[in-house]
């Protein structure tokens, strides 16, 4: 994971669900690049398209509700999206994202479509470049950090088969 | 001093006790995955490179079988070839199955006391039984098939009293909509919800596991009723294993309690997009639908059914209407048929399907075109989450779909007594 990312924003509001993310009918693989051309389908038409590597998602409050489907951070990895920035995340969208790689930050931003925005995963601050405002957030608990630094759950879990 | 969650979380952790926010390396009883969530599990698993913990792993397709085209049957033949590669029993095929909650309850595995996770969202179901049971990835099902253990952080647990007598055709769907109405789909995020009351203790099992499946509704990662006799009747003969009921302290220590009063719950409808949109059924009544659908894990099981056929016999469902029973396991739909339940659907000229998740995610069997209306027993009205991105999906109980199939209108079933 980089230390530190600038991406471009694409904002949602509230209660991004996970069939928002991506629709049930293209559940019939689990390949992020795939899933990826799916994304946002329904309600952002044109956001696979539109999107390019290392773009950002802002969003509301409980971020990926709904249905467990890894297939929704995949879709959001396969597009290339660095980082999703929400006010709240749904608790299996969070496990999920973390455990495939796809970093989280809990934290209220102002950020528009199309604004750029800093991320200080380490030092805990995301900076929206366009309006110079500052916005500080916890990182992970430590043991998620671990699990994360010893490079996600299926690492984690090849150490533990070893001993 | 301990909740459930905190009791089941500190036993399976080998810990005498814990507390909410700490971070626990669990012990897990079973793993469930579907059709849907087990292929990337059971890709994630072979990087292991190691055998899998065979007596915890229960495989159940349901989500898109019978196959609705090539690529749905490329996923369940991967679990079926998963099963077989490593002799795994609990594996379900159709006509022997149906939807994994329901499956999952009726099979035995769940029990009060237990620690259950399914990579899929609705696992909280068998809290209904005493259990602590959430739902999570399919990377996490895949860690948990190979080490039997997964990581957990041990949520805060909010308590919900609902006292008194429940209405006529007032159900375990208007308690959990009504409290999701009030709360917001985020109002238990990350928490557990654990239900108490004398409206609670008078429910039949099958309500309380639509209360507790809908506990994710709300953000939720369980939502827990202390089991009591109906739950060790229910059991009895049935179990896998043994198993010991687990109970919170009195002087547990509740994130936040909130209270209801049963008389005041009215057959309760979410209207689209979220299932926090709640309003009375009598206050929709010029909601026209174009779909009933009656089935899922939430209400697809024979007490729905009952009810639903109680207000269906000898009628008709309403010209320009299609309504769609799926009974949610083999045993719901055989029990059905022979209590003539089938038959009064089919004579009200419902469509009567095999057991199978189908519409509920806007599968097969009952997706609804652009613009169209569909009155649902399932739960979730997200956009396009039953078929077309404007199609609208109306969250009810059984009685009003069942009510509504009749009048062509979102109804309260009273309205037609
Ligand atoms: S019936 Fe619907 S909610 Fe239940 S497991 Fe199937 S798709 Fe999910």
């Amino acid at each position: 994971m980089n230390k530190k990312i600038k991406g471009r924003v694409w904002r949602f509001g509230d209660n991004i669900d996970t069939d928002q993310i991506i629709p049930a009918k293209y559940l019939v693989t689990g390949d992020p690049k795939e899933l990826g051309k799916h994304a946002f389908e329904n309600v952002r038409p044109g956001f696979y398209k539109e999107a390019r590597v290392g773009d950002v998602i802002v969003a509301g409050r409980n971020f990926g509700c709904g249905s467990s489907r890894e297939h929704a951070p995949r879709a959001l990895m396969g597009v290339g999206i660095a980082c999703v920035v929400a006010e709240s995340f749904a608790r299996i969208f969070y496990r999920n994202s973390i455990n495939i790689g796809l970093p989280v930050v809990e934290c209220v931003v102002e950020a528009e479509d199309g604004e750029v925005v800093e991320i200080d995963f380490e030092g805990g601050l995301i900076r929206n470049q366009v309006t110079g405002k500052e916005y500080g957030f916890h990182s992970l608990p430590e043991f998620l950090l671990k699990l994360i630094d010893s490079g996600g759950l299926i690492a984690y879990v090849r150490k533990q088969l070893k001993k | 001093m301990s909740t459930i969650s905190e009791k089941i979380l500190a036993e399976k952790s080998g810990k005498k006790n814990v507390e909410a926010g700490e971070i626990v390396e669990a012990e897990v009883d079973y793993v469930m995955l579907n059709d849907v969530t087990g292929l990337p599990a059971f890709e994630v698993f072979e990087e292991f490179q190691t055998k899998p913990k065979k007596e915890k792993i229960v495989l159940i397709p349901d989500h898109y079988v019978p196959n609705k085209d090539v690529a749905s049957a490329e996923q369940a033949k991967a679990m079926r070839v998963f099963a077989e590669k490593y002799g795994i029993k609990n594996y379900f095929e159709i006509g022997k199955g149906g939807v994994c909650h329901q499956l999952m309850i009726e099979e035995g595995f769940v029990t009060p006391g237990r620690l259950i996770i399914g990579a899929d969202s609705h696992t909280c179901s068998y809290g209904a039984l005493g259990a602590f049971a959430t739902g999570v990835g399919s990377t996490e099902a895949a860690a948990v098939m190979a080490t039997g253990r997964l990581w957990f952080k041990v949520p805060e647990t909010q308590k919900y009293t609902i006292e008194g007598k429940l209405g006529k055709y007032v159900m375990g769907k208007d308690i959990i909509l009504t409290i999701i109405g009030d709360i917001g789909v985020d109002g238990a995020l990350y928490k557990t919800m654990e239900f108490y009351g004398t409206a609670i203790s008078s429910l039949p099992l099958s309500d309380r596991i639509t209360i507790a499946n809908m506990a994710i509704e709300a953000g939720g990662k369980a939502g827990i009723i202390p089991a009591d006799e109906k739950v060790f009747d229910y059991l009895n003969g049935r179990v896998k294993g043994t198993y010991k009921a687990v109970y919170s302290d009195p002087d547990a220590a509740y994130s936040e309690k909130l209270e209801y009063n049963a008389e005041e719950i009215v057959p309760t409808v979410a209207k689209p997009f979220l299932p926090e949109n709640t309003a009375p059924a009598s206050e929709l009544g010029s909601i026209e639908i174009d779909q009933a659908y009656l089935g899922s894990c939430t209400n697809g099981r024979i007490e729905d059914l009952r009810m639903a056929a109680e207000i269906l016999k000898g009628k008709r469902i309403k010209e320009g209407v299609r309504m769609i029973v799926v009974p949610a396991s083999k045993a719901v739909f055989e029990q059905a048929m022979e209590e003539g339940l089938l038959k009064v659907f089919m004579d009200a000229d419902a469509y009567v399907a095999g057991p199978t998740c189908g519409a509920c995610l806007g599968g097969y069997m009952g997706v609804l075109a652009k613009g169209e209306v569909c009155v649902s027993s399932t739960n979730r009205n997200f956009v396009g989450r039953m078929g077309d991105k404007e199609s609208k999906v109306y969250l009810a109980s059984p009685a009003v779909v069942a009510a509504s199939a009749l009048t062509g209108r979102i109804t309260d079933p009273n309205e037609l007594r």
